[in-house]
């Protein structure tokens, strides 16, 4: 694996957020999205916090459509969302679930394929010293850490099991927190802060590979049913020749050497067109999330 | 005992041992102070520290503890941590809890170790002094917490938002963290010492040996004086102003002493013995005298009335002779100071220098003479000039051919002195302390009575007599007091 981390420059990042109280920390040289730019939103779907990755990623996305990229990262799902649905970005890599709340004002660019699939799980994780819980329901009265309310594997699935097993997911837990971010949820688990976390299963695995010292100390106890994969998705008034331009690079990433280094990093194997039938699982929970708050 | 044996000690070790001693004192001395002060020092600089540290988190905390967001203030709480710098180990924060009104945890670096929810004070006996110390106290002033027997201490700081008291932050430090540095100040203690100790020990030691060795000098110069007395001029003693030049100055005073004292001991021993040689002879010359008296009377009436053959005359002439020999010899012996003549003039002095100037001649000999008198002096004439002649024969016939023979009278502070010298075959060692008994001559000629008749001569007159012989000069000095004078 080829990810290029600097612990530090993370940690410090985090630190200065946190002491000033700004939720997200935009990066160096894309402040201000040009007129010619493209504005690409990212989310924590993916280890978004790897600076020196996101360089390189930059870089690739502008040489190959021959215009300036401007990422922006957000504190939530759901500024991100906003800022797409109010067309102040072009494109972003969102989760699922909102994707199916807001698909009339969004587009579909493409889907990361994952071990071949565009397809991903949701992770129930607890601490590895937990050797008996099963599922969901073995954590009753505990602290359970969510990632981001705008999350399908992060909250929409756990909420939507427990409604399954007839449980209320507001009191089911004594205590519940977002961290709004997967790798965090991870970390949550592992010092033992909650006894129990959702989490994208393709950020557990890829922060395996990465980071094993974050999730050793954790251990998976379920796994969801295959969702479709986090989208790249572009506003809904995207010029036609920017939104092909856009996939066209996506796509093709995976037969270039860099792209393919890129890819490797992110621990995919390339992305595909996809389709907006690949989400109708998740708006389905949705669906029966909103109706059981009614 | 055990003391003792190191008060024999020789200065030379003695010196180094105190020095030693002296610099691991002060060492220890220093660096406990050092060590105290330096204590003191990263105590004061954990707890400003702590206290600065406390006020910036719980002013972030506010946020998370109004919004119950649990992870943002978990991210707070680590952050000292994570940003824990080895080379300040002293300063890295052991444990990190934020409590709630009611002393329950809200969120800690350790969720295992502090449940959220619970009250730590149930499980650890840190907590339960805290939570006493809390209620007693200011709730919200900064506190520092340092329970009894534990190992560690807390600065706990209030967090308010808007004067609303939300709970409080406690910001363990472990007391273990001084150690290290403790440690490392002692060793380099340590070592600076032992780099003093290597300059010091060759340094005392010089200064030890320079301060002993001429005490050890006078000690063993004192040692001998038992044996024999050691000649002051030859004593190696120092000179030094301070206390071991005094001790020498009072060596060599007493030194000099004692041997004044021997001298005028060996004096009297002679003066003594002399004297008792003197009042034998006499006792006997009286009593040969009065018989002798009668013997050679009754001669004289047989030689004068009577009329004796040849052979009897022959008889009794060799009996006279024989007694008058021991008449002139017990006459010789017996000295008689009442002897009437007339006071001493210069004419007479210069009567010897004629009389034994033929004796000189004879022998070729420098004879230097001075008489310095100009008046006559109230001292028997005839007395005198046979001190003066015996002193003289003898000088000429000590000398080789062309020796040299001095003579010199004078008078000094009412005394005359008479000075005769030779530069003859000198007088041995032993022989000098019988000097001046009768019939103890060195030489073949004379019969041994000229220096007993001048001793005997001057001890009447009340005067005395010294002898200096070495090798190449034999003085002899005779000082007669003048009668009347004192």
């Amino acid at each position: 694996m080829s990810f290029l981390f600097c612990k530090f420059d993370m940690d410090r990042r985090n630190f200065l957020q946190m002491l000033s109280g700004v939720a997200a920390m935009p990066l160096v040289g894309s402040t201000h999205a040009e007129s010619a730019a493209l504005r690409i939103g990212l989310t924590p779907v993916f280890l978004d916090d790897q600076l020196d990755f996101l360089k390189q990623l930059n870089a690739y996305f502008a040489r190959q459509s021959g215009r300036p990229v401007s990422f922006t990262q957000r504190g939530s799902y759901r500024e991100i969302n906003e800022l797409v649905r109010g067309g102040k970005l072009d494109f972003a890599w969102i989760c699922g679930y909102p994707y199916v709340r807001y698909r009339r004002e969004m587009r579909l660019v493409a889907v990361p394929v994952y071990h071949g699939k565009p397809l991903y799980q949701s992770y129930l994780i607890v601490p590895k010293n937990d050797r008996s819980t099963r599922t969901f329901t073995d954590l009753r009265g505990k602290t359970y850490a969510y990632s981001d309310p705008d999350s399908n594997s992060g909250f929409l699935y756990p909420q939507y099991s427990l409604l399954r097993a007839g449980e209320n997911p507001t009191t089911f837990f004594s205590r519940t927190f977002f961290t709004w971010a997967h790798r965090k949820v991870v970390e949550a688990v592992g010092v033992g802060l909650a006894q129990g976390g959702s989490v994208d299963g393709y950020v557990y695995d890829t922060l395996a590979l990465a980071h094993p010292e974050l999730t050793e100390t954790t251990r998976v106890a379920h796994r969801s049913p295959l969702f479709g994969h986090t989208p790249f998705v572009a506003r809904h008034d995207i010029p036609e020749r920017d939104f092909r331009s856009m996939q066209e690079i996506l796509i093709s990433m995976r037969g270039s050497q860099e792209g393919a280094h890129l890819l490797r990093a992110l621990n995919l194997d390339g992305f595909t067109p996809g389709s907006s039938s690949l989400y109708d699982g998740i708006a389905a929970m949705a669906r029966t999330l909103a109706e059981s708050r009614r | 005992m055990r003391f003792n044996r190191l008060d024999d000690l020789s200065l030379r070790y003695k010196i180094p041992l105190r020095v030693i001693a002296l610099v691991l004192v002060t060492a220890l001395c220093v660096t406990a102070s050092m060590v105290f002060r330096e204590y003191d020092e990263s105590r004061r600089d954990l707890v400003a520290h702590a206290a600065g540290l406390g006020r910036v988190l719980a002013d972030t905390l506010m946020a998370p503890m109004v919004h119950d967001d649990l992870w943002r203030a978990y991210e707070v709480v680590r952050t000292p941590q994570q940003h824990n710098n080895s080379d300040f180990e002293t300063l890295s924060v052991a444990s990190v809890v934020v409590l709630d009104t009611g002393f329950r945890t809200f969120v800690s670096t350790q969720p295992t170790r502090y449940p959220l929810g619970l009250n730590p004070a149930h499980q650890e006996t840190d907590f339960a002094y805290m939570q006493q110390a809390l209620a007693t106290g200011e709730a919200t002033a900064q506190r520092l917490i340092e329970p009894p027997a534990s190992d560690r201490l807390y600065v706990v700081t209030p967090i308010i938002a808007e004067g609303v008291l939300l709970g409080h932050l406690a910001l363990g430090y472990s007391r273990q963290v001084f150690a290290p540095r403790l440690r490392n100040l002692m060793a380099r203690s340590a070592l600076v010492t032992l780099l003093v100790l290597t300059v010091l020990l060759p340094l005392s030691t010089w200064w030890a040996r320079r301060l002993a060795d001429p005490l050890v000098a006078l000690a063993t110069a004192m040692d001998q004086v038992a044996e024999r007395l050691p000649d002051p001029a030859v004593v190696p003693i120092p000179t030094t102003g301070d206390e071991i030049g005094r001790l020498a100055q009072a060596f060599r005073g007493m030194l000099i002493g004692l041997h004044q004292k021997a001298q005028l001991e060996q004096h009297m021993l002679v003066a003594e013995r002399l004297a008792a040689v003197g009042r034998l002879s006499a006792g006997i010359a009286h009593e040969i005298n009065n018989p002798l008296g009668g013997m050679l009377n009754a001669l004289n009436t047989l030689h004068r009335h009577g009329a004796p053959d040849a052979l009897t005359e022959k008889t009794v002439s060799l009996l006279e002779r024989g007694l008058t020999q021991i008449r002139n010899t017990v006459a010789a012996l017996l000295v008689e100071a009442k002897v009437e003549n007339h006071p001493l003039t210069p004419q007479d002095i210069e009567d010897i220098h004629i009389l034994v100037m033929a004796a000189a001649e004879k022998k070729a000999a420098d004879f230097v003479w001075h008489n310095r008198l100009d008046a006559p002096l109230p001292l028997p004439s005839t007395l005198v000039r046979q001190v003066l002649l015996n002193l003289l024969l003898n000088a000429v016939q000590a000398i080789a051919t062309g020796g040299r023979v001095e003579c010199d009278t004078r008078v000094v502070s009412n005394r005359l002195a008479i000075l005769v010298e030779n530069d003859g075959q000198h007088i041995s060692a032993e022989h000098l302390p019988y000097l001046f008994e009768p019939f103890t001559t060195e030489r073949s000629e004379g019969n041994g009575l000229g220096l007993w008749v001048t001793y005997q001569i001057v001890q009447q007159l009340q005067g005395s007599v010294e002898v200096d012989s070495q090798p190449g000069l034999t003085r002899f000095v005779i000082e007669l007091p003048l009668p009347g004078a004192a």
